[in-house]
């Protein structure tokens, strides 16, 4: 089993390396390769189904690549996935929500399973987002747009190295834009990476940001 | 040691080649074999004292029966592999495998029980041997379900992998707790094949089908690979060439 | 497709600082996780109360049937009683399975937590944990009563219910496995029960037998044993399997 100490598992850059996966017989990505520095943000962009969301799974681990690797800093991630997991946060398309639960009790089960959650984080990070009115409400009665910032005040607990970010902005206000494009800047400001798939514009706050365009 | 001979295994155009040319050394002798042994054995051999001549259903039912067990071990190992190494072709020769280990348990189960009607007086006996082929047979219907539910070959590939691995640690128990369950309840157990005191002239003929049997499966094994090969290498550019040339 | 290397950017102030400090995120240790882990899985049921009757009424039904079916002889259905018990667990329980890893499979839960950084064997455990005390758990408990309808007498009542505990654990430990290699397989159920009756088959022998001999006024402990057995090798075993079969699911 692995030690875990305090090491930090991630230090320095994210590359992949010659990436080329297939889903179902069909080659999605052919050779996608790019290195990223701590402190950086990477646009991952295209048409539907050029492989945004297939690129942002094989980084996490969670898909094998045919060919090529993931490396944080030079190692290859599968010698210690739980470690580079545990550095990492990744945020799907659909919020990892239960209906039945309200806003506060999600974030509580979701990112209390990875780090302790004194509730003034808690109260904190749904403030940040706008949800203070309704936090205590069930996911089934808010709309598509309050549970993206539920799953934004989950991104902002984790302070990981690392952010995976799918579509974050879908279903967002402009306000809400405003509050995920803080959360972005700040991750980058104190030192984190971060990789998007987005096909619409980011917000202002990382408007800058590198783009790797994945061709169809 | 050389481990190339492994890696070149799992490269498909290999495999494909390498099985066109084994299969005919599997083939013939696997014919020859059988052949000779059931006319041995239905032929030849003396009938049985206390059984007539309706023991000599024992020359397909243990074969079959023993091929049954041996390519389910065959498929595990080969998912086991295909699982943990994440070779392609070792998933193909476990799909390979199913079809055909299911064919001879249905063999084993129907001779078993043609067996027993002039033997007993019934079709059918809840004795171990028998109960745990139809066991086996549920075993390979689960992976060939799970198979055929997915149409993502690689996801079909590990799942039924994981199942085959499961279930194959899982056989030994279940013959155990049957074999312990039909004690408790002194069913008779009428099938006593491969008692140590059968003579020469009945052994022989049953080890010349037992082996012409294995011979036939990795014949057959050899022959679905190719398939298999061919049905997920279908868009690759070495199969065009291949078939071109 | 290569990305163009870049300029230094402004933020590279903050990458010479250090990598980010995970002190203000400590990770949890595994038994809060797994703790958390049961509790959501609880508190989901039971914000749908109504559902977790579902099995036991299932279970009861079946029960039910053997008399309208066989005969209401207290005699006759006291000599199948073992059986009828244990199949009707064994059927009830493979009704709940399903609900085990759909919902999380689909609403992404399962995800974060094959990408949490602990250890996916745990956590299925934990789910496991939190479906057995769901389901088992309650069916081992209603069991006893079903055996009195069905003629047994009250002195082999205890052993019905230890056999099913112990049992239940079991089933619900394989059940996890068949259901995470089903996951997004659509009307899995039928399949479902086909990969989870053949492994169960071992629990069902040593518990119809455990109750057998509680029935008929025996000591039971010999296949009693044999249940506990089955039921750590399956603690041991089954979480691992069900976390390769998730991952397998999320690739």
């Amino acid at each position: 089993m692995n030690l875990r100490d305090s090491r930090a598992v991630f230090a320095k850059e994210l590359q992949a390396e010659n990436l080329h996966v297939w889903r179902a017989d069909r080659h999605v990505l052919k050779g996608v390769g790019f290195v990223l520095p701590l402190g950086e943000c990477l646009k991952v962009s295209g048409p539907n189904g050029a492989g945004k969301t297939t690129l942002l799974r094989t980084l996490c681990g969670l898909i094998f690549p045919e060919e090529g690797r993931v490396l944080a800093d030079g190692e290859d991630v599968r010698a210690d996935l739980r470690a580079f997991h545990a550095s990492l946060m990744y945020l799907g398309h659909e919020a990892p929500l239960k209906a039945d639960l309200t806003a506060r009790e999600n974030l509580r089960y979701w990112i209390g399973v990875r780090r302790a959650l004194p509730a003034q984080a808690l109260d904190g990070a749904l403030a940040r987002v706008g949800a203070g009115a309704w936090c205590d409400r069930l996911v089934r009665t808010l709309s598509a747009g309050q549970r993206r910032r539920v799953a934004l005040a989950g991104l902002a607990l984790m302070f990981t190295p690392l952010w995976l970010l799918d579509e974050p902005t879908t279903n967002l206000d402009t306000e809400g834009q405003r509050v995920a494009g803080e959360l972005m800047a700040e991750q980058l400001a104190r030192g984190g990476a971060i990789v998007v798939a987005a096909h619409q514009e980011l917000p202002d706050a990382v408007r800058g940001a590198r783009v790797l365009e994945l061709a169809a | 040691m050389s481990w190339t001979w492994f890696h070149k295994l799992a490269s498909p155009p290999y495999v494909y080649k390498l099985a066109a040319r084994l299969t005919p050394w599997f083939a013939w002798p696997a014919a020859l074999l059988i052949l000779a042994g059931l006319y041995a054995g239905l032929v030849l051999a003396p009938p049985d004292y206390q059984q007539g001549e309706g023991f000599r259903i024992i020359y397909v039912h243990a074969p079959s029966a023993w091929l049954s067990i041996m390519v389910y071990v065959v498929m595990g190992v080969s998912a086991a592999i295909g699982l943990i190494w994440r070779i392609k072709v070792a998933h193909a020769v476990a799909a390979s495998c199913a079809p055909v280990g299911a064919s001879f348990t249905v063999a084993a189960l129907v001779t078993g029980s043609l067996w027993g009607k002039p033997m007993w007086g019934t079709f059918w006996e809840w004795d171990p041997r028998l109960t745990s082929e139809l066991i086996l047979l549920f075993l390979y219907l689960g992976y060939l379900g799970l198979r055929a539910g997915f149409d993502d070959t690689q996801r079909a590939d590990r799942a039924s992998a994981l199942l085959a691995v499961v279930g194959l640690v899982n056989v030994p128990i279940i013959h155990y707790s049957v074999t312990w369950w039909n004690s408790l309840h002194q069913a008779p157990s009428v099938m006593r094949v491969g008692k140590p005191a059968m003579p020469a002239a009945m052994l022989t003929p049953l080890l010349m089908v037992l082996l012409g049997f294995t011979l036939f499966f990795v014949a057959l094994l050899l022959v679905r690979l190719r398939a298999e090969v061919l049905r997920r290498e279908r868009t690759a550019s070495w199969l065009r060439e291949a078939l071109r040339a | 497709m290569r990305s163009a290397g870049l300029s230094a950017p402004a933020s590279s102030v903050a990458v010479a600082a250090g990598p980010v400090s995970r002190d203000a995120a400590a990770s949890a240790p595994a038994l809060t996780a797994a703790c958390l882990a049961v509790s959501r899985d609880l508190a989901l049921a039971f914000r749908r109360r109504g559902q977790l009757v579902q099995p036991l009424a299932f279970f009861v039904l079946v029960t039910l049937l053997f008399p309208l079916a066989v005969s209401p002889e207290l005699a006759r259905l006291r000599s199948i009683a073992p059986g009828v018990l244990w199949v009707a667990a064994l059927l009830a329980s493979l009704l709940a399975l399903e609900f085990l890893f759909r919902d999380d499979a689909q609403d992404g839960t399962l995800e974060q937590y094959a990408l949490s950084g602990q250890s996916l064997t745990w956590l299925m455990f934990a789910k496991t944990l939190a479906h057995w005390l769901l389901t088992g758990l309650p069916l081992s408990i209603v069991a006893p009563f079903a055996a009195l309808s069905l003629g047994v007498g009250p002195a082999a009542l205890p052993g019905i219910l230890a056999a099913m505990v112990v049992g239940t654990v079991t089933l619900s430990l394989i059940g996890a496995i068949a259901a995470a290699l089903t996951l997004g397989m659509k009307r899995s159920g039928v399949l479902l029960a086909l990969l989870t009756l053949p492994l169960s088959l071992p629990v069902l022998i040593c518990g119809a037998r455990a109750t057998e001999l509680a029935v008929s006024g025996n000591a039971y402990l010999a296949p009693l044993e044999l249940l506990a057995a089955l039921a750590v090798l399956a603690v041991t075993l089954a979480p691992l399997a069900a976390a390769a079969a998730v991952r397998i699911s999320l690739e």
